[in-house]
């Protein structure tokens, strides 16, 4: 069993909320930046170029390029041959979660009750965490502070098998045009399709995990994923909603096997700031 | 985008009509920070027939709620909110003679509607780039409801602030035109 401690898992945690926060992957950033040059209309540009600038600013100045700094969703792929000494896993993860979001002038986002009693935590905890067992004896941290603009705009449907490829492409792009503006465009759109209801929700938000514009390794899905931006980029919606070429800088489908009666599709939308960090411990 | 037309605060409804959908403005002047709870609390008191925490008449508000302030610095990153969520309580609030909104993405039919009636212009600004807009915040201080931490109202002085003419008091809409221009249907 090798050793991992519960300290090692919270600075981890920690450094991952500020810098997401802060810095906004490269990967991201390289589809805006494509994306000013792709975009024709003068408030879509307008709006790209602001980004651009913003995640320039943001980096620079260690500022938080969104002051929505989320709720953060973790997911941890603890490897079955590695132990957490000094401390539970999701203790030591909360903790990394309330000393970044404090050290580093996070907002602090998250409310103790969805709706009896809306009053916030104050540290930003307790934060979203899914745990996988996997072979091994490390463990992976991915952490993704996810915003509410962006979240609001999610949605799911269980499609009937006979709905076929056409239901589903229906059913993202339908997605996409009802969330129009609000979730801050340009979006990645993450899509979970298959296993129950739960487990494609799931997906949809694991894709949004993915380096951003990394295809599907399945060929036929990568083609889709391709068909989905092209048809979603036609929509006219825009970036921030104004109108314009580019809503999406990447389509990401997650598949799983489901039951011979059911068809689940979710999308899962993140907005321009798309944040995710990842560590290997 | 080469005519930025520059306004202050309070707006009387002389400015508010000479604003058109898609007009590049600067904001100068004070600006009310509120979203969902305030908005909540706001509405509850005038139900109730109390006195708000501030008069927002002739005013803007501005969806937001900004992350805290480092050491040295006025405000942390502060770009606005989804509109969206605070359709509900709009209408209301432009009752109470408030004249301006910022924030991001379209507004229901009522809202517009509410607009219209009351002269009351929507601006949008750039969501998502917060550490941008921070830069032109000169003050700011909490005014109300200081429990709500994120969410407290904060009055606002603000120096060219940035935003876009997305809906003006007659309901002309960006949004709708826009994305109108720019669908492509095979």
């Amino acid at each position: 069993m090798r050793e991992i401690t519960a300290e090692q898992i919270t600075e981890a945690v920690k450094r991952m909320s500020i810098e997401a926060a802060c810095d906004l992957p490269e990967d991201v950033e390289k589809l805006l930046k494509e994306a000013v040059a792709t975009e024709e209309s003068q408030f879509g540009k307008y709006s790209l170029e602001k980004i651009v600038k913003n995640v320039e600013l943001a980096r620079a100045e260690h500022a938080p390029m969104c002051q929505d700094t989320g709720i953060v969703i973790v997911f941890a792929e603890v490897g079955q041959d590695a132990r957490i000494v000094g401390g539970t896993l999701n203790d030591a993860i909360n903790e990394g979660v309330r000393q970044g979001y404090q050290e580093g002038y996070l907002r602090k986002s998250v409310v103790r009750d969805p709706v009896l009693d809306r009053k916030n935590t104050g540290d930003n905890t307790p934060a979203v965490i899914y745990t996988e067992l996997v072979p091994g004896d490390k463990i992976k941290i991915q952490v993704l502070p996810k915003g509410a603009g962006s979240e609001n705009m999610g949605a799911l449907k269980m499609l009937k098998p006979a709905e076929g490829l056409e239901g589903v492409k229906d059913f993202i792009i339908k997605a996409v045009t009802q969330a129009g503006g609000n979730p801050c465009p340009p979006v990645i759109v993450g899509v979970g399709i298959g296993g129950t209801m739960d487990k494609s929700t799931l997906l949809a938000k694991k894709a949004l995990a993915r380096q951003a514009g990394q295809p599907h390794p399945n060929p036929e899905y990568q083609a889709l994923e391709e068909e989905l931006l092209v048809e979603i980029n036609k929509l006219g919606i825009g970036p921030q909603g104004f109108g314009g070429k580019v809503t999406a800088l990447a389509v990401h489908i997650e598949t799983y096997p489901t039951h011979i009666a059911t068809m689940p599709v979710s999308v899962c939308l993140n907005c321009h700031a798309a944040r995710h960090k990842e560590a290997i411990l | 985008m080469t005519n930025i037309k520059k306004i202050t605060t309070p707006l009387t409804d002389e400015v508010v009509k000479g604003l058109k959908a898609g007009d590049q403005v600067s904001i100068s002047g004070v600006i009310y920070t509120a979203r969902d709870a305030a908005h909540k609390l706001l509405t509850e008191a005038i139900q109730a027939g109390e006195e708000l925490p501030v008069d927002f008449k002739n005013q803007i508000i501005y969806y937001a709620g900004p992350t805290p302030a480092k050491p040295g610095k006025v405000i942390g990153s502060c770009g606005p909110t989804t509109s969206g969520r605070m359709d509900a309580y709009s209408p209301l609030m432009m009752e109470q003679g408030l004249k301006g909104m910022i924030g991001k993405g379209p507004r229901s039919k009522e809202v517009v509607e509410a607009m219209i009636a009351n002269h009351v212009v929507y601006f949008a600004a750039i969501g998502g780039a917060a550490a941008l807009i921070a830069d032109s915040v000169k003050e700011a201080e909490v005014v109300a409801f200081d429990e709500l931490g994120p969410e407290a109202i904060r009055r606002l002085v603000v120096e060219d602030y940035p935003c876009i003419v997305a809906i003006d008091s007659e309901g002309h809409n960006l949004y709708e035109l826009g994305v109108q221009q720019y669908k492509i249907v095979d």
